[in-house]
């Protein structure tokens, strides 16, 4: 179990998380939805340590992990599947799932994961040995995903999995990470893509200008009339 | 129709050991056979100093091409190291005469020396040349991991930075450096601005070819290592690459570090090569020359260093030597006086860069199968160039007072394109 309290982060000037307070309970899919520039990359940005945390603690299945290294932070099993992909263009679908598993030595356990991935994803499988840079945007994605799984996560961290894709593809990869949830992972999922993400989430957080200004189970807020107003059009 | 070929793994070892062996032994007997007057006697210096090049332009390949650092520091680092090896090679007798500015030096023993007088007492006569030759590699060896430890220092502080930046910073350093060896007060070390000469150097070619190929495998191996996977994501995706655990920070100074190393060992193979050191070949030019090999080549293909540092030193050293002394291929103009070659030269990287961007190899490497499957094809291809030739020819000539004539029309299109590229930003490819 994740818990933030009172997460706050400037970025020079700009107070960009203004105390934050979430959690992530084991086997839910958790997902904090929001406008751009709300916030939502830098709270997972800032959980993985990724950027400079000013006040507040982050606590992993009670363990204290606000100071601690991007590595040791990904060793204690948490895992974040970056905004836009990002794979790594010039390695191989093979590559970059082995780069995933960069910190692991158990080599059996690293296969049976691959394995995994290649069960949750067989186009990766007929990929394996193509370069990422040539994949399309969802089968980037779903390499993405993959290369995170690879690093045995107990927590996976998604931001924006479904940018820029079709909605047959989102569609898949939803469903995708409702089998990650079966297999004992709990997500936490930062969506713009609001209904979506609602549909499939236990429980889920919204958030302005660097606070949250509601949360409740996903399908509550799918009919809150003040999150209908705001993000789902209508 | 390409054919494609494939062997075993274990074909494979067996054919690049042999033609390895194959090499060697070629250089071997041709450095015994050749002449010291023939005008062939330039191939082994090609040899020799493009094996050199070599290993620096794949040491600076490993940091620009496949860790993403672009580091302009190369010539600095080859400076300490041919400095180091240099200080630490020249016998004690000749140390008076050297460093005859500065009262013989501070240090006053050699390495090689003391392994070859070592070694002389046991084994005789042999022993002396034995114990020099085995001494030569420790200083080689402290040229590396001096220059690897101040390439740690100075990582500290310039890594931190990006792309430019970091590369005006390494430049930086790497002039400073120059200016710092030149420096009066070190001169009982450095010798100040003097030459440093008369220390041990190999007597064979064969020498820096064998050290450089050793350098450049164990290279092949970091890179194709989970090390070398970290460096190329770090290339590709700093942020993603820290999401998944990779150090940045650390493996970027390994990066620095490792490539550093082998710059030092090539500073002191040059040293050894020209057998005297200043410090005046290391300017930033030496820099330009390794960059723009590692770029003929193709950024991130050490194959393409390996192939641009022996077409680099064959061209500048060897065949566009013509164009300075006046007679190129039975061709003699006015104008071909010394420094015309750095204009052909000039010119030749002008079209690379415009046309071939991405360098001979690109990001590809040798392979068995590659070559095999081209040699294969050679034949088939050159007699359907050749059937088609005529053709071709005749169509040439057919098209060619068309194409003369829609020259302007032609001409002002692309200027027109050039002018929108520019106006738009756009890069001009």
């Amino acid at each position: 179990m994740l818990e933030i309290r009172n997460l706050n982060v400037h970025y020079g000037g700009i107070h960009a998380l203004r105390g934050i307070n979430l959690e992530v309970d084991d086997g839910k899919i958790i997902s904090l939805i929001g406008a751009n520039g709300a916030g939502k990359s830098t709270t997972l940005k800032s959980v993985m340590g990724l950027v400079p945390k000013s006040a507040g603690s982050v606590v992993w299945n009670g363990r204290d992990i606000t100071r601690l290294e991007t590595k040791e932070i990904v060793k204690a099993g948490i895992a974040l599947c970056p905004e836009g992909r990002k794979v790594f263009p010039d390695l191989t679908v093979a590559e970059n799932l082995t780069i995933g598993a960069y910190l692991r030595k158990d080599k059996e356990e690293i296969k049976k994961d691959r394995d995994w991935v290649y069960e949750l994803f067989p186009r990766m499988k007929e990929r394996e040995w193509q370069l990422a840079g040539t994949l399309s945007g969802g089968e980037q994605q779903m390499l993405a995903v993959g290369r995170a799984l690879m690093t045995k996560p107990k927590l996976l961290m998604l931001d924006e999995p479904s940018l820029g894709l079709a909605p047959l593809v989102i569609k898949d990869i939803f469903s995708i990470i409702r089998q990650i949830k079966e297999a004992g992972v709990n997500v936490l999922l930062i969506e713009q893509n609001a209904k979506a993400a609602l549909e499939i989430s236990d429980f889920a957080y919204v958030m302005e200008t660097g606070t949250i200004t509601m949360s409740g189970p996903g399908r509550e807020l799918l009919s809150d009339d003040r999150v209908k107003k705001a993000y789902l059009g209508e | 129709m390409n054919k494609e070929i494939s062997i075993s793994k274990k074909q494979k070892t067996i054919l690049s050991l042999f033609t390895c062996l194959v090499f060697l032994a070629l250089v071997y007997v041709g450095d015994m056979l050749t002449p010291p007057t023939s005008s062939w006697g330039m191939l082994f210096t090609v040899l020799e100093k493009g094996s050199i090049y070599a290993l620096v332009a794949v040491s600076m390949n490993l940091l620009n091409g496949f860790t993403g650092l672009f580091s302009l520091g190369q010539a600095g680092f080859m400076l300490i190291g041919g400095y180091t090896y240099a200080i630490f090679s020249i016998p004690a007798a000749s140390r008076d005469s050297v460093y005859q500015y500065f009262d013989g030096g501070l240090i006053k023993f050699s390495i090689p020396e003391i392994f070859s007088n070592a070694l002389g007492g046991v084994l005789g006569e042999l022993g002396y040349s034995l114990g020099e030759f085995i001494g030569m590699f420790v200083p080689m060896i402290m040229a590396g991991l001096i220059t690897a430890g101040l390439a740690f220092l100075i990582g500290i502080p310039v890594l931190r930075l990006k792309s430019d930046y970091l590369a005006i910073a390494t430049l930086g350093f790497a002039e400073i450096l120059r200016a710092f060896f030149q420096w009066k007060a070190l001169g009982p070390i450095t010798n100040g601005s003097n030459i440093l000469r008369s220390f041990s150097t190999y007597s064979s070619p064969l020498f820096p070819i064998i050290i450089s190929g050793l350098c450049i495998g164990f290279i092949v191996l970091l890179i194709n290592s989970s090390y070398g996977r970290a460096f190329k994501a770090i290339r590709d995706d700093e942020i993603a690459a820290e999401a998944m655990g990779v150090n940045l920070f650390k493996h970027k100074q390994w990066s620095f570090v490792i490539s550093s190393f082998f710059a030092g060992i090539g500073g002191a193979l040059l040293a050894m090569f020209s057998s005297s050191i200043t410090t005046t070949p290391f300017t930033s030019n030496l820099t330009y020359e390794i960059l723009l090999i590692v770029v003929i080549g193709g950024i991130g293909s050490v194959t393409g260093s390996i192939l641009g540092s022996f077409l680099f030193v064959a061209c500048s050293e060897w065949w566009l030597r013509g164009l300075d002394s006046g007679a190129f291929l039975g061709l003699s103009f006015g104008f071909m006086r010394p420094g015309f070659r750095k204009v052909v030269f000039a010119v030749v990287i002008m079209i690379i860069v415009l046309f071939y961007s991405k360098g001979i190899m690109g990001t590809r490497e040798f392979s068995w199968e590659g070559f095999l499957t081209f040699l294969k094809n050679l034949p088939g291809r050159l007699i359907n160039f050749f059937k088609a030739f005529p053709k071709r020819l005749a169509d040439f000539f057919r098209t060619l007072p068309a194409k003369i004539a829609g020259l302007p029309a032609r001409m002002k299109n692309s200027l027109k394109k050039l002018k929108t590229n520019t106006k738009h930003g756009k890069e001009a490819r």
